[in-house]
């Protein structure tokens, strides 16, 4: 084996020429993949084709108008937003508001469709116009209409006139990539222009703003944690090292290898996302640990009075095996994602495995190469630290006992904290507060309406059975019954248009405030209704082309995915018991509280293949079953240990949690390889007990450990200051596993290997004492 | 390259020109006059009219109507829309008087009710009965409602026809503007496309099946509007065609409404 890492090292020291020109070339074509990148900045791209609730929402949309939107929140500053000049600016912005790119229909207080009757004329019209010229009547009537008005009142305007809103239906045409970044763009454009004219100031919601906010966290991310890792790397690289060229050298390994990988991703057609926008952060972190191990075990050997050409032959040969298999054990990690139901998660799983296996390549081709042209110089050692490592070696493997008891403590009660974490996938959050589109929805929610809509679409059964005076009675019904909850602050419903016009068709007796006495009449209503209304404002958001079907939107506060989930619920078995209807709540707020369920469900089998895998590399790689199977309790505790910790000092998590499991995994695994990698060379080459290649293991890699830990640590870490919550949350929980598994593989492990690994004669002294008699 | 750039300089010089040339406001109102006077002198006529509408994703449903015109000297046409189907709107009749320069007057009987609604008629632009016209579509087409702008000469399934450009008067129209393809020797509308108020293609109907009738009027049976935005489709398909069926002015007055059948 080692014979022929040694040939190796020379083989390629041999042809570096020929190596380096082909490693280029190959670099090469890969990073040209990286011209066909794209975001993809849809959220629906965090549900696969086949998720349930994607296909009912899809459905929906199918049949009436889209719910995509840029909400136009108007905060009146000083006084109120039913002050004329308020008003002025929203009449204003209405207007230019069908100016905005690929807008089907805009929606306001100005161009409310107000309808009175005088005599035999129904009038349909603008609820007001020329807002600062309006008499004290008109004014009275806005300020009545706009707190009063079901289809207001709660969602377009504020019943406190804390604010009001101009809301514009997008329709994309979905042929280009940057569609929402245009309307984004055209929309801020406006926001400023109504600004700079009018005392108001506008805060930009919509779904079209929550797909431009992940599109810009994407970017946000990219520009500002990759050069703070390279920066983190930087510094701990030459603190380690303690030589500016062999610093300079890393970069070597870690910028082709995150090239390669997004280059590779281009080639397979990945669009970016926040999650596989991650991917880089991670890579650098994970490949930069490859060339540390590399580049310090031949300064310890060069410190030891070696030549730099026999130092780095001897560090290829130690780490060629260690850095390959940690190499393989976290891309098998990461490629676990695959089995998840959100598509964003394979692209950073597949990515990052690329580019994991590409710094493998990267250390231990192009670095030896590099390191063969370059004169290197290390002053500092570890030394400190590797005799502390020694110290502690004794010192856990003399207290072996006691130490395996803290550990089983320490473990069930922390595994027993599981149960607080709460998961809550409210996509508002997953953006930090340092996002515009989260400082200006909390500002909509505290002040406007809420952000989270449900879809509830009721049949009739029949064409044309929405004008059914007992369906109307029944849609109606589950309008006033949602309109009670607690948590609802507003319901767009048909019942209660045809209430409005049974009421003004009657000369505006409140008596008439009912549904419709015939289905003839309400069909006619509706007829009448729809002949007055103006271009785009249409009633295709509420019925399908038929008429056989209406659309209820309940808008609901900010609340957990599990209150939402109980809400939904509650709403579905009123429909069935009550008013028999057999139907599921859809909308993007219902996808996201479904989607942490989702993902569970489907890693779980991926965590298993993870975790099966990976084991199977560590028993071919060590070639001995009784210590794969102890590495599996260091390696699997941490995941499971963070998650208790995270239950007790944050008990919020989010989709994260699903795919953290097998990465975390595959990342962990490193330090028990290395860790039995010399305990096992000290129990077969050196045929120490168990007691004693604990200790050499903990001389041996102890600092190695520590290093790399703090390394990978710093890289989740800055991955964690992400405004993504859900890669923030996926780095923290994989850094503290990290952690975790450090202390695990230095005090559980060792002292498992102590109990569990015993000699056969130790073991089993029967046999012992029966060979001992034959060979007597 | 240097050849390849002097041919599109010179074909684009030429582009430009010829429409600096020929795009002549004149000449396009010129061609509606033309168009609305050979359709002048029909009187009246009737036809029943089948709508279909469909959805992006094939799903679809039938309404039936009837249409009764009668042709204005001095003033604008005036029509009578009477709904057959679905059931619960049969009965329903809607009356217009087109007027040339100023809104229409509209009247809606509902037969539930027993009562003629008069309809605010400046609002146009929405969809005629949840379909993909708008009322501003069907309207009988006075000359005054727009202006005119003649583009060029195209051919159009095999007939020579002006592109015409017609930007509606009325603020209140869903429109920015129209293209409007017309044969040149029968002055017939074969298509139009709608761009919306951004000036985005919203629309395109199409003509088809043109039939003479009096030997002189021109009538298509079939109008398909298709809506790029939301990829939802209607047809108008007519059938029954009757010219000069003996109907008066009186049977367009508001007061027949309630007895029309």
């Amino acid at each position: 084996m080692s014979q022929k890492n040694s040939s190796y090292g020379e083989w390629i020291l041999k042809f570096r020429f020929l190596v380096l020109s082909l490693i280029t070339f190959v670099t090469l074509i890969a990073a040209a993949g990286a011209q066909f990148l794209y975001f993809d900045n849809d959220y629906r791209v965090f549900f696969g084709k086949e998720n349930p609730q994607l296909k009912a929402f899809e459905k929906i949309q199918q049949t009436y108008t889209k719910i995509d939107n840029v909400n136009f929140a108007v905060d009146p500053i000083s006084g109120k937003a039913n002050a004329p000049e308020v008003l002025a600016a929203v009449e204003e912005l209405t207007d230019i508001a069908w100016q905005l790119p690929f807008s089907i229909r805009v929606d306001s207080l100005s161009n409310y469709q107000h309808t009175e009757v005088e005599g035999d004329h129904l009038i349909v019209r603008n609820l007001y116009t020329g807002a600062m010229s309006m008499s004290a009547n008109e004014q009275a009537l806005v300020d009545n209409i706009s707190t009063t008005e079901p289809a207001l009142a709660g969602k377009i305007h504020d019943k406190q006139h804390r604010a009001t809103s101009v809301n514009a239906t997008i329709q994309m045409p979905g042929k280009s990539a940057d569609e929402v970044a245009i309307v984004a763009a055209a929309a801020r454009k406006m926001a400023t222009k109504i600004e700079a004219k009018h005392d108001v100031k506008i805060r930009l919601g919509g779904v079209i703003f929550l797909n431009n906010a992940f599109l810009e966290s994407s970017m946000l991310d990219m520009a500002t944690l990759v050069p703070a890792m390279y920066l983190v790397i930087l510094i701990v690289a030459y603190l380690l090292l303690r030589s500016v060229m062999a610093t300079f050298l890393v970069l070597f390994v870690v910028v082709p290898s995150i090239i390669v990988a997004m280059g590779a991703g281009g080639w397979i057609g990945i669009g970016l996302t926040p999650p596989s926008a991650s991917a880089p952060t991670i890579i650098t972190t994970l490949a930069v640990a490859d060339s540390i191990h590399l580049l310090v075990s031949m300064f310890n050997r060069m410190r030891a009075g070696h030549s730099q050409r026999d130092s780095l032959l001897y560090s290829i040969r130690v780490n060629g095996k260690p850095i390959f298999l940690t190499s393989l054990t976290t891309a098998l990690g990461f490629l676990s994602m695959n089995f998840s139901d959100s598509p964003p998660f394979h692209d950073l799983g597949n990515i990052t495995a690329i580019g994991v296996m590409a710094a493998w390549i990267y250390s231990i081709v192009l670095l030896p190469i590099l390191i063969s042209f370059l004169p290197l110089k290390s002053k500092a050692t570890l030394a400190k630290l590797d005799d502390k490592m020694g110290k502690l070696g004794v010192y856990i493997a003399s207290r072996y006992k006691s130490v395996l008891t803290f550990s089983v403590i320490i473990s069930v009660s922390v595994l027993s904290l599981i149960p607080l974490n709460e998961i809550n996938d409210d996509f508002v959050k997953y953006f930090d507060k340092s996002v515009q589109y989260r400082q200006d929805t909390d500002w909509i929610s505290r002040n406007l309406t809420g952000v989270n809509q449900v879809q509830f679409s009721l049949p009739s059964g029949e064409s044309n059975g929405v004008s059914d005076p007992a369906f109307i009675e029944k849609v109606s019904n589950f309008t006033a019954w949602a309109q009670n909850e607690r948590v609802v602050t507003h319901v767009q419903s048909i019942s209660d248009t045809f209430k409005r016009l049974n009421r003004d068709l009657n000369a505006g007796d409140p008596s008439f405030y009912k549904v419709p006495d015939t289905r003839e009449l309400a069909a006619q209503y509706l007829l009448l209704y729809e002949l007055s209304l103006p271009f785009g404002l249409d009633l295709n958001n509420q019925l399908d082309i038929s008429k056989s079907s209406t659309q209820v939107i309940v808008t609901i506060n900010d609340m957990t995915t599990n209150e939402l989930r109980a809400w939904i619920a509650r709403a579905e078995s009123y429909l069935a018991d009550k008013l028999d209807f057999n139907l599921t709540a859809v909308g993007p707020t219902v996808m996201f509280a479904y989607i942490s369920e989702r993902n569970i469900q489907s890693m779980l089998l991926g965590t298993l293949v993870a975790v099966f895998l990976i084991s199977g590399v560590i028993l071919i790689a060590l070639r001995d079953v009784r210590l794969g199977i102890i590495s599996l309790i260091p390696n699997l505790l941490p995941a499971a240990l963070a998650f208790g910790l995270w239950g007790l000092l944050v008990g919020q998590v989010n989709m994260a949690v699903a795919v953290v499991a097998g990465m975390a995994l595959g990342v962990v695994v490193d330090d028990s390889v290395h860790f039995l990698s010399k305990y096992q060379i000290a129990r077969r080459e050196l045929k120490l007990s168990a007691h004693d290649a604990v200790i050499s293991a903990f001389n041996g890699v102890g600092t190695a450990l520590v290093v790399t830990t703090l390394i990978l640590t710093a890289g989740f870490g800055i991955l964690a200051q992400s405004t993504f919550g859900v890669n923030s949350n996926m780095a923290m929980l994989t850094g503290i596993a990290l952690v975790i598994a450090l202390i695990a593989d230095m005090t559980l492990l060792p002292a498992l290997l102590i109990v569990l690994d015993k000699d056969k004669k130790e073991n089993a002294p029967l046999i012992g004492a029966k060979e001992a008699l034959q060979n007597a | 390259m240097k050849f390849a750039n002097i041919t599109m300089f010179v074909t684009l010089a030429c582009a430009i020109i010829t429409t600096i040339t020929f795009a002549s406001p004149e000449k396009g109102l010129e061609i509606a006059i033309e168009a609305d006077s050979r359709d002048k002198g029909f009187g009246d006529s009737t036809a029943q009219i089948t709508m279909i509408l469909m959805d992006k994703y094939g799903q679809s449903t039938e309404r039936a109507i009837r249409n009764r015109t009668f042709e204005g000297d001095n003033e604008g046409d005036k029509s009578l829309v009477i709904f057959d189907s679905p059931g619960d709107v049969r009965g329903t009749a809607f009356l217009s008087h087109t007027k040339k320069s100023d809104s229409d007057d509209q009247w809606l009987y509902l037969p539930a009710l027993k009562r003629v609604k008069r309809i605010a008629s400046s609002n146009k632009a929405g969809p005629f009965m949840g379909s993909e016209f708008s009322y501003e579509d069907i309207a009988s087409q006075e000359v005054e409602k727009y202006t005119y702008n003649f583009l060029r000469d195209e051919e159009l399934n095999g007939l020579d026809c002006f592109v015409v450009e017609y930007d509606p008067v009325d603020p209140k129209s869903g429109y920015k503007r129209q293209i409007v393809w017309m044969d040149k020797s029968e002055y017939r509308v074969h298509k139009i496309d709608f761009y919306d108020r951004k000036d985005a293609l919203l629309k395109t109907l199409t003509y088809e099946d043109y039939k003479q009738y009096l030997d002189k009027f021109w009538r298509s049976n079939r109008l398909v509007m298709i809506n790029h935005q939301t990829g939802k489709k209607t047809e108008l398909l007519f059938a029954d065609w009757k010219f000069r069926t003996g109907m008066t002015q009186r049977d367009f007055e508001k007061s027949a409404l309630k007895r029309t059948r």
